[in-house]
Parts: structure tokens; C-alpha cells; sequence
């Protein structure tokens, strides 16, 4: 049955599948060890859950869905979606304009990009919760006019409309503002390396069909820089949720982390409740993982091999838009 | 006589202090296919990327069909052009690349519209349909959803030439376009492009396949050194070059 057949000899249809290798595996002690360890480690965590009292596990459930918790949860949210779609808006703007021929518009973009990452965001928070100090009202409308009038020595105002800076900036707006205009410094360089790891052929190859410079940039280099810009975004997005929280420096106290410590303060159970927060963001941000992952997915067309595509679910062929 | 397609006079371009193309004067007529021979380095490549602007020559002066590239001339002065009037006189200008340069997230038939929808605002569905036919004509009918990865290097490389007729031009420009591909897919590419020198096309191809330039060439151009050395037919350039560096280079492509 095993004897080896002479060479050549018998046409290959006729030789018989040998049976499949049974091998015994190598073993592996080391992994034993570990698991071992692992294990005592976490049974000596989860005994500590249970059994130290500071812990307060139903007090902790008790309180951390209350009504101001879940409005916190809201403003934190809301506050990281808004900051990150203006934050990114203001990334591309300025990667784009960093990029550009024009020296002065990326010398401008250079700038923007050194001031707002300088600068801590608690202090920027800070600095715009107190912007009311540098001005009463903002007023739209044409630059000096008053002080070109005043040359002139006639009575002229071009104000369009103006607004209380009290009204205006109010916590949650400054606390957006402070946060947006950091976040685009640094969506800025994440955005600048998407570009660069576009392939400059593909730059060439829409030139050379005649599209211009924006529609070049608008339809063929960032949706492919896109690939290489959602991961750090994904990060940048988590950061953000978690920054939410430096926002009481505004103030804006009804964001989630502030509510949660009030509650621990009030009731004298400040550990349940760092507990919570430490679970409530532990749970947001992983439903951000999963937005982050499905957008992953969508910039990823049309790369990476068949497997990796099955893998991920996409038919062959379909999708695109 | 007519205009011709390409003309080119003394055409001079640096790279800093590197002189890569040193007078170059050429002419391509109207439906004439040109391939344009040389070894690496002579500035072949080059002197078609400044066809179609995509290089800015230095000295001398340059035309597609009557129009100056790149410039405009008014009162005995040269104008630069604004890229809006660049990008409009490339429209009329196919290329196709040694590295294909598909839009990889794009599907095989969006790669295809791309252009005469974006830049003509031709409808979809007629951009759509005649994608289709020219798909077609390359072969690749059955692939028209597929991304560009999921496609062999001759196949992409036929998309792009697809992709370059879509938006109807009167010259195409070839850079070394079979250069990348496995020797198996060279000839699927060079038959799509007899096949289009065949309907008329006027053609300006960089390559080393001799075989082609001598079947499909209407006229062989020799280039070495920022140069062209010697041009002519093709069966007299190759089976009887004058000059000794042409001969020395035929030698070791034959």
C-alpha cells in the first residue's frame, strides 16, 4: 500500500489519495502557565467586585440612570458629534489649504494647525467660556466701518446683525467652539497624510481627463485618502467623548461626567459613581466602534483581496455607488 | 494640408539642472499612429506627458491641433493658461499610464463615467450606455461592476484605454502602456490598440514593443539623450537604422 511507486510509472488518475496526516501537535506548556495565571488573577478581581462594600453595586445601578445622567449622556453625545462634524469639516478645509500652491493660504492653514494644537483643550475651554470678557456683542457686517467712517467724517454703520455675546455664547456653544477648532487642528494632519498616501497617478490620470483641481480632490483623492483617515478619526472620536468631560472649565455642567460626580458628592458615594462613568463611557464608546467599523467597511471598496472583502461581506461586484 | 495633430518645435524641459528633453521637433498628422522608441532616461515618457501639460516645457513651442498648449499667445506675448482652459484642452487628449491609474474605489463602469459625467455633465444614463459599448469593444463587458483589484493587469489596462475613449478625444497618448504587465496579457492590450489605430485614431505611443511599432506604426521616432535621433517609417528604422546608437539599442531589443 505505502510501497513508492516507480517513477512516472502510473498515470496520475490511478494513485490513490494517501490519507490524511495525523500528527500529534506540539504542546504547549507556557500556554498552560499563563491561562493559570490569568485565571487566579481574574477570580481574585471578581471576588473583589463582590465581596469589598465601597463598591455599592446597587446604589450605583440605582442612580446612574437617572434623569439628569441620561440628559448628560445626551449632551455628551450631541456635544461629540457636533464638535467632531465641525472639527473635521475644519480638518479637511485646512488640509486642503495646507496642501494648495498658494503660500499665503498654507502658511494660514500652518498656522491654524500650531496655534490650536499648542494649546491645551481645558485651557482653550476656559478661554472661551470667558470670551464674553473681549466682547459685549458680535456684529456682522463690512470690516471697520467705523473706523473708515470716522476717516471719512460721515455717519455710516454696515452692521448686518448682531448678537448678545451672552446669549450667543453660551456654555454649550463656547464649549463647541473650543472643542471644534482643536479638534480641526488635528483632523488637519490626519487628513493631510490621507492625501499624501494617495498615489499621485491617480491625481494624474483625473488631470489628464480634464477634471480640475477641486473636482480632482472632491471625487477621486479623498475618498480614497478616507481609508487611511477613518481609523485615527475613530480615535480622535473617542478622545472627544472622553474630553467632553473638561467642558465644567466652560461651564457646561449638564454633560455626564459632571452629573455623575454631583451625584457622588451629594450622596457622599463618590466611588459608585466614577464606577459608572467609567461603564457609561466604556459603553458609548463602543457603539462608536461599531459606527466606526461599518464606515471602515464603506471607504474600504474596491481594495484589499477577494478574501478580506468576503470576510467583510461584500459580494463581488456589487455595491459602488 | 491639414492641421497637424501634434507639432512640436524645439521643445526644451528641465528638471532643476537636469535637461531631460533638448529640441525636440516633431509632427504627428491627423490619424497617424507615432511610437516613440528609446532606453530609459532618453525623455520619451516625458515629451508625452508635455502633450498634454501634464509636464510644463521649458523653451520652445508645442500644439494639439492648432492650439498652443499650455499658453496662449496675444500681442507677441505668451499668456499662461488658467487651469480651467488647461484642464478644458486635455478633455480632447486621451492617456493612458504604464500603472493603468484606475480610480480604485470606483466599479469598472464608474471609472469609465467618471469623467464625461463630471466634466461634460453628460447624462448618466447616456454616459452609462456608451461605457458600456466601449467596455464592450475592449473586451470587458462582463466586468463592468467589478473593482479595478479585482481585475488582471491586461484587463485594467484595457479599462483605462476604455476609460480615455469615453471622453471621445482626437489624440490618444500611450506611456509605455504593456510595460507593467505579465508577458501572457501584452498582447490582449497592443490588440485593443491596433484595433483603435485601425478605426483612425490618431496615436502617440511611448513603448518597446517593436513588433507593434512595426506592424501598426505609421512612423517610428527614436529617442536618446533629450534627443530624437532618428525617425522615419518603421520598417526602415528597424531593418535599416542609420544612426549607430539606434543600432546598438535595436540589437538589444530584437
Amino acid at each position: 500500500m505505502s510501497e513508492p511507486s516507480s517513477a512516472g510509472a502510473e498515470a496520475p488518475a490511478e494513485r490513490v489519495r494517501p490519507e490524511p496526516i495525523k500528527a500529534v501537535p506540539v504542546r504547549h506548556p507556557g500556554r498552560w502557565v499563563a491561562v493559570a495565571v490569568i485565571v487566579v488573577l481574574v477570580a481574585m478581581f471578581v471576588h473583589m467586585l463582590v465581596t469589598n462594600p465601597a463598591f455599592q453595586w446597587s446604589f450605583m445601578v440605582n442612580h446612574m440612570f437617572r434623569s439628569p445622567i441620561i440628559e448628560g449622556v445626551r449632551t455628551t453625545l450631541v456635544m461629540t458629534v457636533l464638535a467632531m462634524l465641525v472639527g473635521i469639516l475644519l480638518g479637511i478645509v485646512a488640509a486642503v489649504l495646507r496642501l494648495s500652491p498658494n503660500p499665503v493660504l498654507s502658511t494660514a492653514a500652518w498656522l491654524y494647525t500650531w496655534f490650536f494644537r499648542a494649546v491645551p483643550r481645558y485651557v482653550l475651554l476656559v478661554l472661551f467660556g470667558n470670551l464674553g470678557i473681549l466682547y459685549a456683542r458680535f456684529e456682522f457686517g463690512l470690516p471697520f466701518d467705523h473706523q473708515i467712517a470716522d476717516l471719512l467724517g460721515i455717519d455710516f454703520s454696515a452692521r448686518i446683525f448682531g448678537l448678545n455675546a451672552n446669549t450667543f455664547l453660551t456654555g454649550f456653544t463656547a464649549g463647541l467652539i473650543g472643542l471644534a477648532l482643536s479638534e480641526g487642528a488635528y483632523m488637519a494632519e490626519i487628513v493631510r497624510a490621507g492625501i499624501q498616501s494617495v498615489d499621485p497617478g491617480q491625481n494624474e490620470a483625473a488631470q489628464a481627463l480634464g477634471m480640475g483641481r477641486a473636482a480632482t480632490m472632491r471625487r477621486i483623492i479623498l475618498p480614497q485618502a478616507m481609508r487611511v483617515v477613518v481609523p485615527p478619526t475613530g480615535n480622535e472620536v473617542t478622545a472627544m467623548l472622553k474630553d467632553t468631560s473638561l467642558l465644567v472649565a466652560v461651564p457646561v455642567t449638564n454633560e455626564l461626567f459632571f452629573q455623575l460626580e454631583a451625584i457622588g458628592n451629594r450622596t457622599f458615594q463618590v466611588f459608585p459613581m466614577l464606577v459608572a462613568a467609567c461603564l457609561w463611557y466604556l459603553a458609548l464608546s463602543s457603539i462608536l466602534m461599531i459606527g466606526q467599523y461599518f464606515l471602515e467597511r464603506y471607504f474600504g471598496r474596491g481594495f484589499g483581496t477577494q478574501q478580506r472583502r468576503r470576510r467583510l461581506g461584500i459580494r463581488g461586484g456589487a455595491g459602488g455607488a | 494640408m491639414s492641421t497637424p495633430m501634434v507639432l512640436s518645435e524645439n521643445v526644451h524641459k528641465s528638471f532643476g539642472h537636469l535637461e531631460v528633453l533638448k529640441g525636440i521637433d516633431l509632427k504627428v498628422d491627423p490619424g497617424e499612429v507615432m511610437c516613440i522608441l528609446g532606453p530609459s532616461g532618453s525623455g520619451k515618457s516625458t515629451f508625452l506627458r508635455c502633450i498634454n501639460h501634464l509636464e510644463k516645457i521649458n523653451a520652445g513651442k508645442l500644439w494639439v491641433d492648432g492650439q498652443l498648449v499650455g499658453y496662449q499667445e496675444r500681442g507677441g506675448k505668451l499668456h499662461e493658461l488658467s487651469e480651467k482652459h488647461i484642464a478644458a484642452q486635455r478633455r480632447d487628449i486621451g492617456m493612458v499610464f504604464q500603472r493603468f491609474n484606475l480610480f480604485p474605489h470606483k466599479t469598472v463602469l464608474d471609472n469609465v463615467i467618471e469623467a464625461p459625467v463630471q466634466v461634460k455633465k453628460e447624462r448618466k444614463a447616456d454616459a452609462r450606455d456608451r461605457a458600456r459599448t466601449l467596455l464592450d469593444r475592449v473586451g470587458l463587458g462582463a466586468k463592468v461592476d467589478n473593482y479595478p483589484a479585482q481585475l488582471s493587469g491586461g484587463q485594467q489596462q484595457r479599462v483605462a484605454i476604455a476609460r480615455a475613449l469615453a471622453m471621445r478625444p482626437k489624440l490618444m497618448l500611450f506611456d509605455e502602456p504593456t510595460s507593467a504587465l505579465d508577458p501572457e496579457l501584452v498582447g490582449e492590450v497592443l490588440d485593443v490598440m491596433r484595433a483603435l489605430a485601425e478605426d483612425g485614431m490618431t496615436m502617440v505611443v511611448v513603448t518597446h514593443e517593436i513588433g507593434f511599432a512595426r506592424e501598426v506604426g505609421d512612423s517610428l521616432v527614436f529617442m536618446d539623450g533629450g534627443v530624437v535621433v532618428e525617425s522615419g517609417p518603421p520598417r526602415e528604422v528597424i531593418n535599416n537604422p542609420q544612426h549607430e546608437r539606434t543600432k546598438s539599442f535595436l540589437s538589444k531589443v530584437l
